[in-house]
Formats: C-alpha cells, structure tokens, sequence
C-alpha cells in the first residue's frame, strides 16, 4: 500500500515552487528598498554638500557668513570628545566584561546584572543626555565642556563594549585557557597572555563600532546644551566645544534663514560619513591582522 | 594505614616500598546534586605509570582533575574526603591551587597548544614562574621537547606557530610543555584518544621512558593500553572504585565480578 500519491504530490509541488519564486523576489525588493535610500541619501548630500567642501571649509573657524564658515572647531571637538570616551569605554567597558566573564561567581546576582546591562543598550540615548546633564554638568559642575560631554557619551556606549567584548571572552575556546591553568597560572596569567590575545578581534570590533555611534550621537549633547554656534577651537578638557552631528543640526535648522547653511549641512555630513567609514576600516583591518586561526 | 583494596598486589612491588604521592581517603564529589565520586580510596605512587579505566561517566576523569584541582573550575563542584599530596592536604588553604598545580601537570584529551610559536609554548610555564632569562629558557626548552621525544623533529622551527604541527606532535608538545614546569606528577586524560595508532605508539613510548623520572597517572577508556603501559590499574564504576591492584593481577586474576565483566567486553 502505498501513502504517497505522486500525481498529486507533482500537482501541490508547482504551488511550493512558485510561493518560493514570490518570496525570493519580495525578499530582492525589500533589500533593494533600503539600498536605493541609502543611495538617494548620499546621491543628495554629495551634490548638495561637496562643492562646498574644500580646504578653507575644513580649517576655518566657524562664522555667520557661509563664505567664510569652517568646521574645523566641531572637528576638534569630535576628536576631544573620542579623547575622552576611547580610553574610559576600553578600561571600563573590556573590565566590566573580564569580571562578568571570568572572576564574577555564576548566580542570580550575576544574570541580574548581565540582563541589565544588555537592557541598558537599549535605552533611549536622550536618557543619557538627562543622566550626564543632572551628574556631570550640574551635580559635578563641569558645566558643558569636553569633560562632561565625554563622559555621558562613554555611559551612552559602555554596554554595547561590555556586551560585545564579553562575547568575545565567551568565544575564546575552554581549552586554551585550562592550559594555561594546568601549569600553575593565576587567573590574570590566563587572561592577559591567553585570553586576551585570542579576544581581542572581536573586542576592538565592538568597540570601534561603538565610537561609530559615538561620534554620530546629537540627542544626549542637545540636552547637555553643547552650542553649535562656537567660535574659539577647543584645547582642553574643561572647555567649551561643539561636533560634527551638532553643527549639521543647527545648520539644518536654520537653513530656512539662510539656504547656503542647508549646503554646508551637507558637507559637513560628508566629513562625518568619511570619518565613520574610515573607524569602521579600522576595525576590519584590525580584525583581519589579529585574526589568526586557532 | 589501611589499603585492603590492595588485596592483589604482588609481594615483590610491596617490598620495593614505594614512596605514595597521593593518599586519597573518602574522596566524594558532587557536581550539584549528581554524586559523581563515592568514597574514593585511591593511593598513587611513585615513578609508576597509574592507570584509571572504567566506562563513560564512571568519574574516572572528575577523579584525575579533582588531583590537581582542575575540576574547581566547573560550577557547582564541591567535595568531601581528603587528598593528601605528599603528604599535605590539597584542600587546604595554605596550599594554593597554583602551586599544587606546578607539581601536578596534566596533560588534556584533547591537544590544545596555545595560539603561539613552539617555542613560547614551551617557555610558558617558566614564564610565569617567573624565569625570564634567555639562555635558561632555551635550555628548558630543549630539555622540555628532548624530554617528549620531539626535539628532532621540532628543532629548525621553534619560532613558527604550534598550528603546523600533526596531532601526534602537538599532544607531544602538550607533554613537553608540561615537563618544562619540572612536575612530580604528570595526570593524563586519555591522552591518545585523538591521536591516529602511530602518534599513540610514540606517546605510549614516552610515558614508558618518562616513569623513570615522573609519576604518571592516566585515564584511558583503551583496556589494551591500559595493559600495555601501566604498573597499577583502577577500575572504577558509576563513581565508585571497584577494583585497584597491580595492572597483571587485574587483567589475569580480576578480584571482582564486574571488573572481569568490563575487560572481557560484556559491557561498557
């Protein structure tokens, strides 16, 4: 006896083929949506932006008329914002992992904690902003300087290192480091020589993909009352500044008063977009000179 | 002290005497609620090669890791009984598991060299003891690998990574690693089980040469190894010690009905 009609096994077949047929090009369009946006986006903002890019636009100091108006100050400011916020993430953020991964005893307080910290990367950013303004700005009276802009932007990314950096302990194989301990190594022995080396691919990926965020965050620096509107050049930790994200806000804002603003907007975007493409290079050709085989 | 399971020991190897490295008395463990261990009375001694058979999850390797304290690094162990080694408690505070550890090397299942040339592979150990001095690090290195029986074949590429070695090397360069600490005792934990028939003939040659300078205990799931290398044999079951007498007596004469049952094949 059989169970199998293949007549009508070949009937309901052509169905199956063909929903497969639909589904695969509705998945096409759905990526080709995203890639054509992305595409009209940087098609505007070159067209709009780059003839107004050059090198007076990039070293000046910024002014009311277009002509003159350069970015250098939110240059200044970006890079004293990651200053601050590249080494506080690393010590803090890799540390925070190493103790959940490796010291930290496995129990309730410990998942508590590791949940929460995944739930505090989904935390709107402008939260942060109020935290480092009620902290560092008022309670602290930094007022809002390099210092407190740094350092809510290093709360803002510490759980994506934390969470990225502690996956990358995780992934480090068992082996390797009862190795180590067979021969008589304390735990730090093992991390720094064994463990370490063999995670740091996947922690620098995570970091750096955390500055990316950094460096493109507005909200928290809007409520913190970082001014776009900044003529001196910052040269330390407690002066005023302003960033690249700030100036393309404020710009944009006021591009209804003066449409040239609406250009230098774009260019201003083109810079930061070069600035994050060239992070994210980093970080793969970290990866790829780090990762070797194991 | 009392060791009625050593019922089957031969007169001759009694009279030599030999000096015990490990007294293990009432040894129980407990991964959780699973009672893993029960009642262990296991006496190592030494310059013999100990071998541990028994089926899987009889407790054979928790039995090795828990002399040098590896098993800690699981969650939720925890033991009673004591394990003297050389006459000191191994759970004592006093004692700390790094050291206990440089005198009681191991050697894993399966090979994991680190991600490093043959050379720092070797000159680990030292390392963190502390031994930065080149030419004595290169002396224990070559000591180290001459010691393994791995030293010709090794000895144009100590600077190249570990990675390129076979198997059978690699778990040789595991060994040599081992030795570069100068342990007492060097616990195996099948040692071969990965290993292709003619690395496991080289690695059972080298235990043979290492008894003369090392206690070596191994857990061996291979009855025929366990034959062919080792002085004493234990057979243990569900977590208990059933049988522990010289490896000849045990094969030929098995005292207990079940350790005959497991080496002539009817279960396990």
């Amino acid at each position: 006896m059989k169970y199998i009609e293949h007549e009508l096994v070949y009937k309901r077949m052509k169905k199956r083929i063909l929903l497969n047929y639909l589904l695969k090009i509705l998945f096409f369009i759905a990526t080709l949506f995203g890639v054509f946006v992305l595409a009209v986006l940087i098609y505007r903002v070159l067209a709009d932006g780059i003839g107004y890019l050059n090198v007076d636009f990039l070293t000046n100091r910024l002014s009311t008329e277009p002509d003159r108006a350069g970015i250098m100050g939110a240059i200044l400011g970006t890079l004293w914002l990651m200053a601050v916020v590249i080494p506080i993430t690393m010590v803090l953020g890799v540390g925070t992992a190493i103790y959940n991964e490796l010291y930290a005893k496995k129990g309730k307080l410990q998942s508590i904690i590791e949940t929460n910290i995944s739930n505090l990367s989904g935390v709107p950013s402008i939260v942060y902003g109020i935290l480092g303004m009620t902290i560092f700005v008022k309670t602290l009276s930094f007022g809002n300087v390099v210092l407190a802009g740094g350092l809510t932007m290093s709360l803002l990314v510490l759980p994506i290192v934390i969470v990225s950096s502690q996956e990358a302990i995780r992934a480090v194989p068992n082996d390797l480091s009862e190795g180590s301990y067979g021969l008589g190594s304390t735990k730090w022995q093992t991390v720094k020589n064994i463990i370490l080396p063999a995670a740091i691919p996947g922690i620098l990926t995570g970091s750096i993909l955390a500055l990316s965020r950094a460096i493109g965050e507005t909200a928290p620096l809007v409520v913190l009352g970082i001014p776009a509107l900044l003529i001196p050049f910052p040269s330390s930790l407690f002066d005023r500044f302003t960033v690249l994200p700030m100036q393309i806000y404020y710009w944009t804002l006021d591009s209804s008063l003066v449409s040239e603003y609406a250009n230098l907007a774009a260019a201003t975007i083109i810079v930061l977009l070069v600035m994050l493409f060239a992070l994210n290079s980093v970080a793969i050709v970290i990866r790829n000179k780090f990762q070797r085989r194991y | 002290m009392d060791f009625k399971i050593l019922t089957g020991l031969d007169k001759e190897k009694e009279a030599i005497d030999r000096q015990l490295v490990f007294t293990t008395q009432d040894l129980n463990l407990w991964y959780g609620e699973t009672h893993a261990l029960k009642n262990i009375n296991l006496p190592i001694y030494e310059r013999e090669v100990t071998a541990i058979i028994g089926p899987s999850g009889c407790g054979k390797s928790t039995f090795l890791k828990t002399l040098n304290r590896m098993v800690e690094l699981v969650q939720g162990v925890h033991t009673s009984g004591r394990i003297e080694y050389r006459n000191r408690n191994i759970f004592d505070k006093n004692f700390r598991v790094e050291e206990l550890r440089t005198k009681v090397g191991m050697v894993f299942q399966k090979p994991n060299p680190f991600p490093k040339s043959i050379y720092d592979n070797i000159a680990y150990g030292p390392r963190i003891h502390g031994i930065k001095n080149k030419e004595i690090l290169d002396q224990i290195v070559e000591k180290s690998l001459r010691g393994a029986a791995i030293w010709d074949e090794v000895k144009d590429r100590l600077k190249e990574s570990a990675y390129g070695l076979s198997g059978g090397q690699q778990q040789r360069l595991c060994i040599a690693r081992a030795l570069a600490i100068e342990p007492d005792v060097i616990l195996m934990d099948e040692p071969t089980s990965a290993l292709d028939p003619k690395s496991t003939l080289k690695v059972e040659q080298l235990i043979q040469e290492l008894k003369a300078d090392y206690s070596i205990v191994i857990v061996t799931h291979n009855m025929q190894q366990a034959a062919r290398i080792s002085d004493r044999t234990a057979f243990m079951l569900n977590g208990e010690l059933i049988e522990y007498s010289d490896t000849d007596s045990l094969f030929s004469t098995p005292a207990d009905q079940r350790t005959e049952d497991y080496i002539t094949g009817r279960f396990g």
